[in-house]
């Protein structure tokens, strides 16, 4: 994930230059009338062969029977919505999307608190621990994720894993030899400490560089009228983050819904299929099981409720950049 | 306001202790990259490599197909970043600069193109390639690659375009430059804190990418570093020392390259917001 939370970190950032009304007329008129189309032509022409053509295919499978047999023989085998009827009235399926759910919640809900709170430190740190701090969530900001599945697999080994030791020492002595990847839960947990530890800086430093924004006057007011530290974060701090509250929010909840990468690499979905979240699980039914036209519909699925739980926030922003534009 | 002597350094310890929690995984990987085999398997963690050795660097090196998947990542990664940045460049030029007929809708596809969920559609793209008969070839991922980067590039572009002082452009076209003249010599020098920004991006996605290359080359020559090593168990047993070697040859670069060129983007961003 840490490529993607690139993305929005660089984007503020750019926010000022962002070009967002029309531009003007330019000193020689109109540009050529084909000019601006033939230079987007080949973004578009790629977004629509790569992505557009892939979305329609991942449509057209999920109403159809594509096992080996149609595979090798090269048959189309329409089925309607047998395919979706199947999932819906699977208690499997309800599993998995319940799972993801209570997983992305729980992952969202620690980056935020965690994020927030290591940020606003790096607000009230001295020059030097605010470098140390930084550079220490830097580090784990830039760490690859693939690279990071195998270190966390290494830190919570079950023989020479740095964590058992570790907690076997403190006195919890039946954490030693502790198998992390042997229960559903205890490999949630991998994956959770794993997640949580990358996305947390990018929440951390985002949420500090937003709170140097914020006018030194309203503090001094704030304490002119005699509020507290509470009372200065709830009425100042906080209505001055709230978009960033909600953006950061949101963007969270649409890396951890469709992660796929950590949830697979650390077990596979495993003990027993019991950590599949729903990309992992679309992904085996439709490889594992080659029933692609199944695998298919599991991920429309999973778009859909991607769609429905950031409906709001993609409204929001849409709607303000149309403003701008 | 008197404060107690708690209350004053809890500040202080907290940060000391979350550093050195975000700090350790990091650290544990290049630790156990050059530590001797008996401190890696120890049941007493050694904390430093007291007498470094760099044998595990060597049977990672030393791997089967382990220079196949170094060029197979680096040609799909430096063809992706180069592709995007050429194509996005002409493309957040006309966004950033003409008015034309659907360049609001554009800029909104684009929008919607950057949330796509890459992960949950691999198994439909798998199906176009297969029956393309490409199946283990680098191509389909270039070109997978290329447009999971290409809208974050089209966008950020387009800031630092629109950035750029449109009189500058206009004094070099009025002193009798085309516009891409005016384009190649005026413009694209002052963007380069945006481009390295967008390759840093384009870097880091492409060289960590992992559910389509998986799912499309399952022949090891047509692999990249990221499948390899996932599947350090079958490669080394559980060989952790060598393990970590591989992990840490394949973050460094990307450790490098956030830490030198994130500071030269936002760099370039803040001086240019100074001068307004």
């Amino acid at each position: 994930m840490s490529a993607q939370t690139e993305e929005a970190a660089v984007r503020p950032a750019a926010g000022d230059g962002k070009g967002g009304a029309p531009p003007p007329e330019s000193p020689r008129g109109r540009p050529l009338p084909g000019v601006p189309y033939l230079l987007i032509l080949p973004t578009a022409v790629l977004t629509v062969g790569v992505l557009g053509w892939t979305l329609v295919q991942n449509g057209l499978m999920s109403f159809q029977t594509l096992n080996p047999r149609q595979l090798i023989r090269h048959v189309t085998e329409w089925t309607g919505i047998d395919n979706y009827r199947e999932q819906l009235t699977s208690s499997e399926f309800w599993h998995v999307a319940a799972r993801s759910l209570v997983f992305t919640a729980v992952n969202v809900v620690l980056i935020m608190l965690l994020g927030c709170a290591i940020g606003l430190l790096l607000a009230r740190l001295g020059s030097k621990l605010r470098l140390l701090l930084s550079a220490a969530l830097v580090l784990a900001w830039a760490m690859p994720v693939v690279a990071a599945t195998t270190v966390f697999q290494w830190l919570f080994d079950q023989r020479f894993g740095v964590v058992n030791y570790a907690l076997d020492k403190l006195g919890w002595h039946s954490m030693h030899g502790y198998s992390w990847t042997s229960g559903q839960l205890s490999t949630f947990f991998v994956i959770t400490v794993l997640i949580v530890w990358q996305s947390v800086p990018f929440v951390a430093v985002n949420l500090y560089a937003a709170t140097t924004t914020i006018p030194r006057e309203l503090y001094e007011a704030a304490a002119l009228d005699g509020a507290t530290a509470w009372r200065r974060f709830t009425s100042v701090t906080f209505p001055f983050l709230k978009p960033f509250f909600l953006a950061t929010t949101f963007l969270e909840v649409i890396w951890i819904f469709k992660a796929f990468t950590q949830v697979f690499a650390v077990n596979e979905g495993g003990p027993d299929r019991l950590t599949e979240t729903l990309p992992v699980y679309a992904f085996q039914e439709g490889m594992g099981s080659q029933h692609f036209g199944v695998g298919a519909a599991i991920s429309i699925l999973t778009i859909v409720m991607l769609l429905a739980m950031t409906a709001y926030y993609l409204r929001l922003v849409l709607k303000q950049e149309e403003d701008e534009l | 306001m008197r404060r107690s002597v708690l209350g004053r350094i809890w500040p202080g310890v907290t940060a000391v202790l979350l550093s050195l929690g975000f700090a350790f995984p990091v650290y544990w990987m290049f630790a156990t990259a050059f530590k001797a085999n008996k401190d890696v398997v120890s049941e007493t963690p050694v904390w430093f490599p007291t007498s470094p050795t760099l044998e595990h660097f060597q049977r990672a090196v030393h791997a089967d197909g382990f220079w196949t998947f170094v060029g197979n990542s680096l040609t799909v990664t430096l063809a992706a970043v180069a592709l995007s940045l050429v194509i996005a460049l002409l493309a957040s030029f006309a966004i950033a600069r003409m008015r034309f007929k659907g360049r609001k809708s554009f800029i909104l596809v684009m929008m919607m193109a950057q949330m796509a969920p890459w992960e949950v559609m691999a198994l439909a793209y798998y199906m176009i390639v297969r029956d393309a008969d490409l199946l283990n070839s680098l191509t389909p991922l270039i070109a997978v690659y290329t447009v999971m980067v290409l809208p974050f590039s089209v966008l950020t572009l387009r800031g630092y375009v629109a950035a750029v002082p449109r009189e500058l452009e206009e004094s070099a076209m009025v002193d009798g430059c085309t516009r891409f003249q005016a384009f190649r010599r005026v413009i694209f020098p002052l963007l380069a804190p945006g481009v390295m920004a967008t390759s840093l991006f384009g870097f880091i996605t492409t060289w960590n990418e992992y559910p389509y290359v998986l799912i499309l080359n399952k022949d090891p020559g047509a692999q990249t570093l990221p499948v390899w090593i996932t599947g350090f168990r079958t490669a080394f047993g559980d060989d952790w020392g060598a393990t970590m070697a591989a992990s840490s040859l394949f973050a460094l670069p990307v450790l490098v390259l956030f830490i030198v060129l994130q500071r030269k983007a936002v760099g370039g961003l803040t001086s240019g917001a100074v001068k307004g």
